[in-house]
């Protein structure tokens, strides 16, 4: 029987088997891995963007080093790629996007969205910035460049998106529900609540 | 080693032609010149990691392009920010 042929499933158990026979990595520790890499989801970027917006000294922090910054915050981190953060400013607003593949800062926004893997997205971030992000009725004002920043390697990139006007005075956790994925990939930038 | 604002052109390499890779150095900038941002770290090369072949640590960079002169067209001022491996660099 060919490997391609072999019922995935089966295949999957007797790797893990082999691995835990040879001592490579127990089953609990790949049971432990699943519960990480399923928990992780956009809330957890949020937090961190909520936390910049609100506390200088972190916002410094995650600009320095986002892996530390998402460990403060409790976020598992062992294993996962180094984190780089890129923040939006009234003169750049930055798009991320992997051409290669499909690199995503899992560890803080979790699977990436469908569309971040397809051909289209990948090829027109980086032709198309702003055609691509006006689908998602994201259009930047006069004098706001954009920086593409294509995940080629080692890093995965995550956006501080700006903090909307009209959240004066809000405390981190409700600052944390108007972030969204879309926000921390560049693609859209957060919503001013509603006066 | 490349310092923050050094001018850089990516090698205009085609690998592929020549037998099975893995290349995280992107087709559109083969050949396209560049501005070194900073150094990101060292790390194994990941086109031999990718065959299992013993790995030497390479100096990873954030390259800076122009996006409009990429693609021959786009908005001025705009611009394109990868990661690059310092084998794939050269001076300009």
């Amino acid at each position: 029987m060919k490997i391609l042929e072999t019922d995935g499933e089966k295949l999957l158990a007797a790797v893990r088997d082999l691995l835990a026979a040879k001592g490579l990595v127990s089953n609990a520790e790949i049971a432990e891995r699943i519960a990480i890499t399923d928990a992780a989801n956009p809330g957890q970027g949020a937090r961190m963007v909520a936390k910049a917006w609100t506390d200088p000294a972190y916002r410094a922090l995650m600009l320095e080093d986002g892996t530390k910054a998402a460990e403060e915050l409790g976020i598992p981190m062992r294993g996962a790629p180094p984190l780089g953060v890129l923040e939006n400013t009234a003169e750049v607003h930055h798009l991320v996007v992997c051409t290669l593949c499909s690199c995503y800062p899992r560890a803080v926004l979790g699977y990436p969205p469908f569309w971040f893997k397809s051909a289209a997205y990948r090829a027109r971030a980086v032709r198309d910035p702003r055609g691509l992000i006006a689908e998602w009725g994201t259009v930047l004002p006069e004098g706001v460049k954009i920086r593409v920043v294509d995940s080629t390697a080692d890093y995965r990139w995550m956006v501080l998106p700006r903090r909307p006007a009209g959240t004066e005075g809000w405390s981190e956790e409700r600052l944390a529900t108007i972030v969204r994925e879309g926000d921390m990939i560049g693609v859209t930038i957060p919503v001013p609540p509603a006066p | 080693m490349f310092a923050p604002g050094a001018s850089v052109r990516v090698k205009d390499d085609w690998p592929e032609t020549r037998g099975p890779v893995h290349i995280r150095t992107p087709h559109y900038l083969r050949g396209m010149p560049g501005t070194v941002v900073r150094q990101l770290g060292a790390y194994p090369n990941p086109e031999d990691l990718a065959f299992a072949r013993p790995a030497a640590t390479r100096a990873l960079y954030h390259v800076r392009f122009d996006q409009p002169a990429v693609w021959q067209e786009g908005r001025a001022g705009d611009e394109l920010l990868v990661e690059i491996y310092e084998h794939w660099l050269v001076a300009q």
